[in-house]
């Protein structure tokens, strides 16, 4: 009730802002200045959200398995790559350069690439949405790692620390809120990862669903499914502080203070 | 900072059993000097600098600023290699300038960290570190996080966090210069009173010449840059020593008057 009462505290604001434009556009469509095919009014959108609501739900669940595993997928190779990109110089070096070059391919050209080789199962499109997710995540963790106090280092080779055990007791535990950090920019992209591979080929989920009823113009049902593909991702990055807060206390108050 | 990548020098100094060591050896530097180049500017930190520790001797390190105490501790550590002159002495561990504590870990983990760096589980550490919290003043704070601490206390956690390391020779770099002026002074009555039942090898380095005189058996005073050693002043006071007795106000006088404060 508490967070509730917070959450409210704090969200007016851009709870006023979104009724404003939302009623802006409601008042645009209606006087006639745009066709409601091209541009569906907001009440147009909200009535297809809840008529095809199963439909929607349906497409959603397909969706949000491939961001979940996806995201799930680049924090673990993320982790790892930044871990090792860590601990071994010549590496960073190596790969540096490539993980930004990867950065640039367009998603749109490199998903119908990855559905012809993995086939038409869920598997390319989580690869497609790792893809889009594992840069933010390794960046992110990398400045976790670089942002352990070259003093501790010291401390612990006073203390006849292994390499291995200051990672352990040191640098791995401050770079987990790079994790999450990279994580919390991640899943934004993942979403827009989902809808690409869908649209390379697919039968199911958002994106297919967004084209499908483009090509139908049932123009705000798609519309619709842009809206829930758009709450998922706040729905994420909201659980994923919520997480970062109850696991990584520190880290969360740490940044509070400055 | 070490590179990264890099090979380190090894670091398999055995789990000593006498916290003496070497019994014949505490900390000698002989005429070290150490260099630095940072961006195409040489810095000499250290220039024939030389001083020594006896076992279990109590010894003050004191300078202006950017003097290389710093350094000196590093290279007593083994941090550090001289570009000339030599260092030998028994394992040492560093107490830093900063706390450093682990925000993510309790006070009484915190205080363990070195014996999980040699590789003990979790519970034994605890059980090693446990029974020190109520000679620390730190009892019922073993799982409060350094956030939460006082500054005086999270000196005393990284102390004790250092002494577990179970070496025989304690280095200490300034390590109540970020406390306010009356902490300091607790915290400075408090280690005398530490040192006295847990006697160790100890180069303090420290700003404040009071701090030096009040705990050192000697102060080696420090020139600036490239830093080497000008006077070596012995303290043969007893404890617990009163920074108003007037042996302590003229030693102390001694040591600034070696630095080149007028007073």
């Amino acid at each position: 009730m508490r967070a509730f009462l917070a959450g409210l505290r704090v969200g007016w604001r851009p709870a006023l802002l979104l009724a404003a434009l939302i009623g802006a556009w409601e008042l645009f469509v209606d006087l006639g200045g745009a066709d409601p095919l091209i541009l569906p009014a907001p009440h147009a959108i909200a009535t297809a959200l809840y008529n095809d609501r199963s439909l929607l739900w349906s497409n959603f669940k397909v969706t949000a398995e491939e961001v979940l595993l996806g995201i799930l997928l680049a924090a673990a190779a993320g982790f790892v790559c930044a871990a090792a990109i860590h601990f071994f110089l010549t590496l960073r070096r190596a790969i540096y350069p490539l993980l930004i070059a990867s950065q640039t391919i367009p998603i749109p050209m490199i998903a119908p690439v990855l559905i012809l080789w993995l086939g038409f199962s869920i598997l390319p499109k989580v690869v497609v949405i790792a893809l889009v997710s594992f840069f933010p995540i390794v960046v992110t963790t990398l400045a976790g790692f670089a942002g352990v106090d070259a003093g501790l280092i010291k401390l612990m080779r006073t203390f006849d620390s292994t390499r291995l055990r200051t990672f352990r007791h040191v640098e791995l535990p401050a770079a987990l809120p790079g994790v999450v950090t990279g994580a919390k920019i991640a899943v934004v992209v993942a979403v827009i990862g989902a809808v690409f591979a869908e649209l390379s080929g697919a039968s199911s989920g958002l994106g297919y669903l967004f084209q499908q009823s483009l090509a139908q113009i049932l123009t705000a049902r798609a519309y619709a499914a842009v809206v829930i593909l758009s709450l998922f991702a706040i729905l994420l990055f909201a659980l994923l502080t919520v997480a970062e807060r109850a696991a990584l206390p520190w880290a969360y108050n740490q940044r509070g203070e400055s | 900072m070490p590179a990264k990548g890099v090979t380190q020098t090894p670091t398999e100094t055995p789990l000593r059993q006498s916290l003496d060591g070497d019994e014949a050896v505490g900390v000698v530097v002989e005429a070290v000097t150490r260099t630095f180049t940072a961006r195409r500017k040489t810095v000499t930190a250290l220039e024939g600098m030389s001083m020594s520790a006896h076992v279990r001797e109590i010894v003050a390190v004191v300078g202006p600023s950017g003097c290389g105490k710093t350094t000196l501790l590093e290279l007593i550590c083994g941090l550090q290699r001289p570009d000339a002159g030599a260092v030998r002495a028994a394992p040492a561990a560093l107490m830093p300038q900063r706390d450093l504590l682990l925000p993510w870990l309790g006070a009484l983990d915190n205080a363990g960290l070195a014996l999980r760096a040699r590789g003990l589980s979790r519970a034994q550490a605890r059980a090693t570190a446990g029974p020190w919290f109520d000679r620390f003043g730190l009892a019922g704070f073993e799982h409060t996080h350094p956030a939460e601490l006082s500054g005086g206390m999270r000196q005393r956690v990284s102390f004790l966090r250092s002494l577990l390391a179970g070496k025989p020779v304690l280095c200490l770099d300034e390590p109540f210069a970020a406390l306010d002026a009356i902490t300091r002074l607790q915290m400075q009555g408090w280690l005398g009173r530490v040192l006295e039942r847990e006697p160790r090898t100890v180069v303090l380095v420290t700003h404040d010449v009071e701090e030096a005189v009040m705990l050192a058996d000697r102060v080696v005073v420090m020139s600036p840059r490239p830093g080497r050693e000008v006077a070596a002043i012995e303290v043969a006071l007893p404890r617990p020593r009163h920074r108003n007795d007037q042996a302590v106000i003229d030693l102390r006088e001694r040591a600034l008057t070696a630095l080149g404060v007028p007073s």
